[in-house]
């Protein structure tokens, strides 16, 4: 219910939301779960594994109960906190992990299955009948597991990703936040400050108190607006710090757009990386529960969530409010609802010498044994001494004392460290470097404490920045944390320990009575911390039972370790803008759209996209086409582009010592204006790459690298250049860029180039020109890849497109036109010629038949490694080509006819093939043992994937034109 | 023969949204100029004629118009002039390699800061300096040229996809900054 008079909430702005179907009413200000409270509405969500009905334990981002799902026009996301999604006009929710309504959910049979279903129930259970698993057990779990439900549509909502730089990132805008904030930010350090929730502040716009003689509140917002006005300090509202990194590195999700109607480009989320070489941990402390029995029905929750929905939120959770706390502090819960004019039941406090100040009946000694209400709290059983009594209440406000938020300082691998007198574990110092952890973070409980802490830390980072700041405290509460630890209540029934993921105390004895004693086998076999909340309420607790249960201390037992991130973040966000076409970069190719005016399909071939053919009408699929333009090019004249092959640009005096090194032949003896066909090795002695470079000049080469090893040669080059010849002459740079390359091919590619040509050239095979085309300094290179005599004709990019469009004209004027990736595929197999699908990491230059080509005279990177034993020989699988009368594929393998196939009599495989029209048969290259040696063969083509079983003629690779004496001509 | 027309990647797009502008820059000629060791002198000694010295690591120079740009290691790229004679250093043409993109006005940072994993903050990376960093996952060469104002090479080939992606991050800056789009 709405208590007049308290809150933050305005007012005067009523927001309309709605949850499961029905509309409420809430205002500006309010989170999900307050709005809901406000109306009554207890009941919010079902557990995890039992079903139970569940209400909101929390106020903050530890909420294990309350998740839902946000349902938007395009979207549905599932396990939203409803402590943390602040109400919008429109906004709608619904609850989760039901069948049926939330009221009545069939799944809640699972509650009265408990006994059975225990810790490592899956475990025991399934295990048998072994084939019940696939076809039974698993569906079933399937459906029946997981909480939050996606729409099944892909997530095309506006996500962001950004990077900040700061000196000093302070996490959390409590009164240590702000004050660490405020030392910082005046002394001139460039500051963020982050705050998770939806307003600066902290636990100061919850408890009531004084700082500086003004309310703390007042006092927070006084700090925010002299913050505000500064402009080295950056406020970073909705955003949780969720992970510390290395280098000072920090990860951060900001909730941009989730607290507003959807509109056009506002991200929802931003992920946020974040740089400071210093840090302020100043993110609290979090309030614990005490397992006793039945202590999960909606109505009981946090004590401090109680004073923040009060205080906060102008709501009592409840009419007639008890209070179980073993604190001092958590006592301001019933001082405020009885200020407020909320009943309070009773105070029960375990502690036997326990004060009593508050009016009304405080019970020391006591403890809670039960409690009562299916659908919401509706009564509580106490135990005092030998006695028990009833209480009737409809909200059991809860404390144990609280857990420092260690949670960042633990993951670059820190142990926390465990301090009795709090009974909790606290951050160990230094556990990430420059980040230091502050206030309740660090276990300092009052607000006094939280201030001086904060600007201690402050003041140490301002001046390793070399800055000057003054110490300047306000005054503030400082009363100590007097505590007596009570984990758990021995009682009859159940007592959770993790409301997120159903798991009691019974489950943590069980898992140490069947030998799972380490906290983290404890953790796996119970799924305890398992859950989206990973057991931040539920982690100390239950390692208290389990030292209990083994008779252990807790600093013995340990704890389990804290990964990022330290609330949930969506994946959307972290990978904003990689959906789809974003994943990589697109390069497109200057005759990409005369490409697509002739509907072609492009292909990816890298990042670049190629046209896989050029379509005509009549040809109903890509073969037909493919046939055409490999005859064209037979008969004519074809042009493609190769504008995507590698160029560097290699100059200096030892430029062509250089090739020698890189290359297994010779190119230091290369004529000028001549072009050679050179072979690469890696360090290893295995083939990295092949391609042609030309000789532009005398200390000027130009070399061509396949599409795909483009990027893989040039890192080959700089590392071989700066490891092994830094000081020789030479200097070179990627030119892939700079120039628009078209391969024309064909009996008349003579003439076509030449009737661009200003002055026509005799260009002997291999050679390369400069030339004048359209008014443009161009290359002619006389090179082919097709077998025919062919061309390849380069222009400055710019032109690229014209010259594309222009030679295509012309091109189709001699019965020719353009060619795509599937033709030139074709054309090279009937020529023999690899690509990467031969050279494909595991073969060496003997394997292709070109040992001969590492030449004797000089050295080069592999060779050495590539005389190993085992790289070379008859036992190695050996290029050949491969001809069969019916469609043979890649990928199979090859076997002699007569033995059985399997993995032992293996004898090679196919790395490509085609049908031929030149040859009127299918074509393949592939590698067989002692290859060379075989031609003639007959031998088994064996593809299970695709059914196929060919017997194939082993044949030299060379099918169309062996003696070369077409691209020659 | 008619001559061959010329094309830009991006014909020259420009686009104007919460108070910044993006657009295809034309910056003339460029080339790389890779200094051979020993020819540092001889190098300096070419590059007189243009009143140009080759920049320090991570930073340009300038004169009437004309940049000099440390791009790596005895590197540098010369921007908006055809190169002299440089005796001691290997000139190559990079002018068609390359889309330069300008990016100015008041949240060019905020726009940069979602795309480029750099310390943008003026001490960091202040007027005058060149970073070869990454925008998303592209090859990049970013000037700062004004506090506010920076241009931005990428691979030609990539030009589209670096236009989207800054468009779509300017659309959501201004979103963000509440501006209708």
């Amino acid at each position: 219910m709405r208590v007049e008079g308290k809150g933050l909430i305005d007012r005067t702005k009523p927001v309309r939301f709605r949850f499961d179907g029905r509309e409420y009413a809430g205002y500006k200000g309010d989170t999900l779960a307050s709005a809901l409270l406000a109306n009554d509405v207890r009941l919010v969500g079902r557990s995890f594994k039992y079903h139970r009905p569940r209400g909101v334990l929390t106020a903050g981002s530890e909420e294990p109960n309350a998740l839902v799902e946000v349902v938007g026009a395009k979207n549905q996301t599932p396990n939203v906190r409803a402590t943390m999604q602040e109400v919008f006009e429109g906004l709608v929710t619904q609850s989760q992990n039901r069948m049926g309504s939330l009221r009545f959910d069939l799944l809640a049979v699972n509650d009265y299955l408990s006994p059975f279903l225990s810790a490592g129930f899956y475990y025991k259970t399934f295990m048998w009948p072994r084939a019940f698993w696939e076809k039974l057990y698993e569906p079933i779990i399937r459906r029946a597991a997981g909480l939050g439900s996606l729409s099944g549509a892909h997530d095309e909502g506006t996500y962001e990703k950004a990077f900040a730089f700061c000196d000093v990132l302070v996490i959390g805008s409590g009164p240590a936040g702000l004050m660490a904030a405020l030392t910082a930010g005046r002394a001139g350090a460039d500051v963020i400050l982050a705050e998770e929730s939806h307003a600066f502040g902290g636990r100061l716009l919850s408890e009531g108190g004084t700082i500086g003689g003004m309310p703390a509140a007042d006092w927070a917002a006084q700090a925010v607006a002299e913050l505000q006005a500064m402009p080295n300090v950056r406020l970073m509202l909705r955003t949780a710090v969720t992970g510390a990194y290395d280098h000072g590195t920090y990860g951060a999700l900001e909730r941009v757009g989730l607290h507003k109607p959807a509109r056009p480009n506002l991200p929802r989320e931003c992920f946020w990386r974040i740089v400071a070489p210093h840090a302020v941990l100043a993110c609290g402390a979090l309030e614990r529960p005490i397992a006793f029995p039945d202590n999960d029905r909606p109505g009981i929750m946090m004590a401090s969530a109680v004073r923040t929905y009060l205080n906060r939120y102008g709501v009592s959770p409840g009419k007639r409010v008890t209070l179980f706390t073993n604190t001092d502090a958590a006592r301001a819960t019933a001082r405020d609802l009885i200020a407020a004019g909320v009943q309070v039941a009773a105070i029960i406090d375990p502690r036997p010498d326990a004060f009593s100040v508050e009016d009304c009946p405080v019970h020391a000694g006591a403890e809670v044994i039960g409690t009562r209400g299916r659908l919401g709290l509706s009564g509580v059983t106490v135990r005092k001494g030998a006695e028990t009594f009833e209480i009737e209440t409809d909200c059991l406000a809860m404390s144990g004392g609280w857990n420092p938020t260690i949670h960042l300082t633990c993951h670059m691998n820190g142990r926390p460290r465990w301090n009795e007198e709090l009974a909790a574990f606290v951050p160990m110092e230094g556990a990430v470097p420059g980040l230091v952890a502050v206030g309740a973070a660090n276990g300092t409980m009052s607000t006094y404490g939280a201030l001086a802490t904060g600007q201690a830390a402050a003041l140490q980072m301002v001046s390793a920045l070399g800055r000057k700041a003054e110490a300047d405290l306000p005054e503030a509460e400082d009363a100590p944390y007097r505590l007596q630890a009570i984990w758990a209540v021995e009682g009859n029934g159940r007592a959770w320990l993790d409301f997120a993921n159903d798991v009691t105390t019974k489950d943590v004895k069980l898992a140490a009575q069947e030998g799972y004693r380490s906290v983290e086998h404890m953790k796996r076999y119970t799924t305890q911390g398992m859950a989206p909340d990973q057991g931040k309420s539920s982690n100390v607790g239950a390692l208290a039972v389990l030292a209990d249960a083994t008779g252990r201390g807790i600093p013995e037992t340990g704890t389990t370790t804290f990964r990022p991130p330290y609330t949930p973040v969506s994946v959307a966000a972290m990978g904003a803008g990689g959906r789809a076409e974003g994943f990589a970069p697109q390069r497109f190719l200057t005759s990409d759209q005369a490409s697509r005016d002739r509907h072609a399909p492009m292909i990816e071939a890298g990042l670049w996209y190629r046209p896989s053919y050029f379509p005509k009408p009549g040809e109903p699929t890509w073969r037909e086409a493919c046939d055409r333009e490999v005859t064209m090019v037979r008969q004519s004249v074809g042009i493609a582009d190769v504008s995507t092959l590698g160029k560097i640009d290699i100059q200096g005096k030892d430029a062509g010592r250089f090739l020698d090194f890189l290359y297994t032949n010779t190119f230091s003896n290369l004529g000028l204006g001549k072009v050679r066909y050179g072979l690469m090795l890696r360090e290893d002695g295995l083939v990295l790459d092949d391609g042609t470079s030309a000789r532009l000049g005398e200390n000027h080469y130009l070399m061509t690298t396949t599409t795909a090893a483009a990027g893989l040669v040039m890192r080959h080059m700089d590392f071989v250049h700066q490891a092994f010849c830094a000081d020789w002459d030479v200097r070179f740079i990627s030119v892939t860029e700079s120039w628009a390359q078209f391969a024309v091919a064909g009996p008349k590619a003579r003439a076509l180039v030449n009737s661009f040509l200003e002055t026509p050239v005799d260009l002997p095979f291999m050679g390369v020109a400069r030339v004048r085309i359209g008014g443009v300094d161009g290359r002619l290179f006389r090179i082919s890849f097709s077998g025919e005599e062919g061309y390849e004709l380069a222009v400055p990019t710019r032109y690229g497109e014209a010259l594309f469009r222009d030679l295509l004209a012309r091109a189709e004027t001699l019965g020719g036109g353009p060619y795509g990736m599937e033709a030139l595929n074709v054309l090279r197999i009937e020529k023999g010629f690899i690509t990467h699908s031969e050279i494909h990491g595991r073969i060496s230059a003997h394997d292709i038949g070109m040992e001969k080509m590492i030449s004797a005279k000089k050295d080069c990177i592999g060779k050495t490694a590539a005389t190993r034993p085992g790289l070379w020989g008859p036992d190695r699988e050996q290029l050949v080509g491969l001809k069969a009368a019916a469609q043979i594929s890649a990928g199979a393998h090859l076997f002699r006819p007569g033995t059985e196939i399997h993995r032992e009599t293996d004898q090679g495989y196919v790395t490509s093939v085609c049908w031929s029209p030149t040859v009127g048969a299918w074509l393949g290259l592939g590698f067989l043992k002692d290859g060379r040696a075989r031609l003639g063969e007959k031998i088994r083509l064996v593809d299970h994937l695709r059914g196929l079983d060919v017997i194939c003629e082993v044949c030299h690779p060379v099918f169309h034109d062996p003696e070369g004496e077409k691209l020659r001509a | 023969m008619p001559e061959l027309i010329a094309k830009s990647a991006l014909d020259g797009k420009s686009l104007t949204l919460g108070g910044v502008t993006l657009a295809e820059a034309t910056v003339g000629p460029i080339h790389s100029v890779a200094v051979f060791p020993g020819g540092a002198k001889s190098t300096a000694k070419g590059l007189k004629s243009l009143g140009l010295a080759m920049p320090a690591p991570n930073s340009f120079v300038e004169k009437d118009g004309v940049r000099l740009v440390w791009t790596g290691r005895d590197q540098a790229f010369l921007v908006g002039v055809m190169p002299p004679d440089l005796d001691g250093a290997a000139i190559t043409d990079q002018s068609d390699g390359w889309t330069v993109l300008s990016l100015a006005g008041g949240a060019a940072v905020d726009v940069l800061a979602r795309l480029v994993p750099l310390d943008l903050r003026p001490a960091a990376f202040p007027v005058g300096q060149v970073r070869r960093s990454q925008v998303n996952h592209m090859n990049a060469v970013i000037l700062r040229t004004a506090e506010a104002a920076f241009e931005i090479m990428v691979f030609r080939s990539m030009a589209r996809t670096a236009w989207h992606e800054m468009e779509s991050t300017l659309q959501m800056v201004a979103a963000r900054a509440g501006k209708k789009i």
